[in-house]
């Protein structure tokens, strides 16, 4: 019978939590890294068994861990995360510039293929590789040093390359997406990039449809289907039916289409999920109200999945990377709370039952569809 | 033999329980101790001092003889107790945790 792993990044360590194909008894273990960061944690496509997690703090900085025993036990790898060359400059908070600083590792996507091959992306902006499981890291520099660079800015979480999605159907082609500065395209594995934000408008920067510049929170594909692109935007949700060429508003009848992570149902695709935020200054839920929002036309047309869900009180928040689905039938759906609730759903969010309640205020969530 | 006390999470990071013991090749000075440190604990690398720069990270102290010498040079000769083995070389994370 098929199994499912979920790792979940927390403020204060990382926890694997595994049930059968039911889905519905689980066990926890962790924390893992107990009192660090874990931004991201995410298995190898190609080893399942390998589990990559980005572990850091304040005091003592970057650690990459990596697992080969499906989260049993780690070992930590190569840190060095230095950027090749000038280094370069990006908008400050207050409109100057300042020199590009690496602070941490928000994303680790393993290759479709290799376990050996990573791609990370960082704060402040930009993607490094490492072919030798973790031991060495190398920047891929086109893309720090895009000419557009000096107009990036940081969002409230810092200049994070957050979102990393490889494309199945086309060898090479990468999709990142930086906040503050959008979503950028890569079709040659990594060694130029252009940025691919036509259609997007940002009320917060001088030029509202300028070329880079833009909040992007997240970006999502299904992987039969990687032309099609969905985006939650600082507000705004948007598609793409061009690998990003062009993007439309598919915000519709949200009750407001600011929020953090958006995801695609594993076997529909043009099924999506958004959890919708009262705004950019309260980050928290409209109305007190836990309410994830599908809908089935690929935009436009939502509906409100609470079942489970507390309707009454509720002040999380839903952070980028902290929504994942598995491939299982039905297709199952997880989220994490920055109130440390991870939340799942064995019938595509018709309900929601929580796995954990009461862990550190969650990060990351990603899930393993095991043999 | 330099005695090196390290915070609860660099030991847990580094797999080991206590006081370390470290063989320091020549002058017994930060950055000595540090070269010797991350040469058997690899995994400590970047963790204390950055591995470009080689500067402090800006949360961690230096704590020997109930002396604060964070702000000395790397290469500054550690008071004799730590250098003859009799007091440890406190590496501390600050106190920043409210």
């Amino acid at each position: 019978m098929s199994r499912v792993r979920v790792l979940v990044g927390t403020r204060k360590g990382a926890f694997v939590l595994t049930a059968d194909g039911k889905r519905q008894s689980w066990d926890v273990s962790g924390p893992h890294f107990g009192g660090w960061e874990i931004y991201h944690l995410k298995g190898s496509p190609a080893d399942p068994n390998r589990i990559y997690a980005s572990q850091s703090s304040s005091w003592f900085g970057q650690v990459i861990q990596r697992s080969s025993d499906g989260g049993k036990t780690w070992e930590a790898v190569g840190n060095k995360f230095a950027y090749e060359g000038a280094v370069g400059n990006h908008l400050w908070y207050d409109g100057t510039q300042r020199p590009f600083e690496f602070a941490r590792v928000w994303h680790l996507e393993p290759s479709l293929s290799d376990p050996d091959t990573v791609y990370a992306g960082i704060q402040d902006a930009a993607m490094f590789r490492t072919t030798d499981g973790g031991q060495t890291w190398l920047e891929l520099t086109g893309l720090r040093t895009h000419p557009s660079a000096a107009q990036w800015q940081p969002g409230a979480g810092g200049m994070c390359l957050h979102t990393i999605l490889l494309d199945p159907k086309h060898p090479g082609r990468i999709y990142i997406a930086i906040s503050a500065a959008g979503v950028f395209r890569s079709d040659d594995d990594g060694g130029t990039w252009r940025p691919i934000n036509r259609g997007l408008v940002s009320e917060q920067i001088p030029n509202p449809t300028a070329e880079v510049g833009h909040c992007v929170h997240r970006i999502a594909m299904h992987p039969s289907r990687p032309n099609v692109l969905f985006m939650q935007k600082h507000w705004d949700v948007m598609r793409s039916d061009d690998a990003g060429e062009s993007w439309k508003d598919v915000g519709g009848n949200l009750p407001t289409d600011f929020g953090f992570p958006i995801d695609v149902h594993a076997h529909e695709p043009d099924t999506i999920y958004v959890v919708p935020i009262k705004s950019d200054s309260e980050h928290y839920l409209p109305e007190g109200k836990l309410r994830v929002y599908r809908s089935r036309s690929g935009g436009h047309q939502w509906e409100a999945l609470t079942k489970g869900l507390p309707q009454s009180h509720c002040y999380v928040n839903v952070l980028r990377d902290a929504m994942a689905v598995d491939a299982l039938e039905p297709c199952g759906v997880y989220f994490g709370t920055t109130g440390g609730q991870v939340y799942a759903s064995a019938d595509a969010g018709d309900s929601w039952t929580p796995i954990v309640r009461d862990l550190p205020s969650v990060v990351s969530v990603e899930v393993q569809t095991l043999p | 033999m330099i005695r090196v006390v390290l915070p609860a999470h660099l030991r847990t990071l580094a797999r080991v329980d206590g006081e370390l013991k470290l063989e320091v090749a020549g002058p017994v000075t930060p950055r000595s101790i540090l070269d010797a440190l991350e040469a058997r604990y690899p995994m400590l690398r970047g963790t204390i001092r950055d591995q470009v720069t080689q500067e402090r990270r800006a949360f961690v102290r230096f704590f020997a003889c109930e002396q604060d010498l964070s702000q000395d040079s790397p290469d500054d000769p550690l008071p004799e107790a730590v250098a003859a083995g009799v007091e440890p070389f406190l590496i501390i994370g600050a106190m920043a945790g409210g």
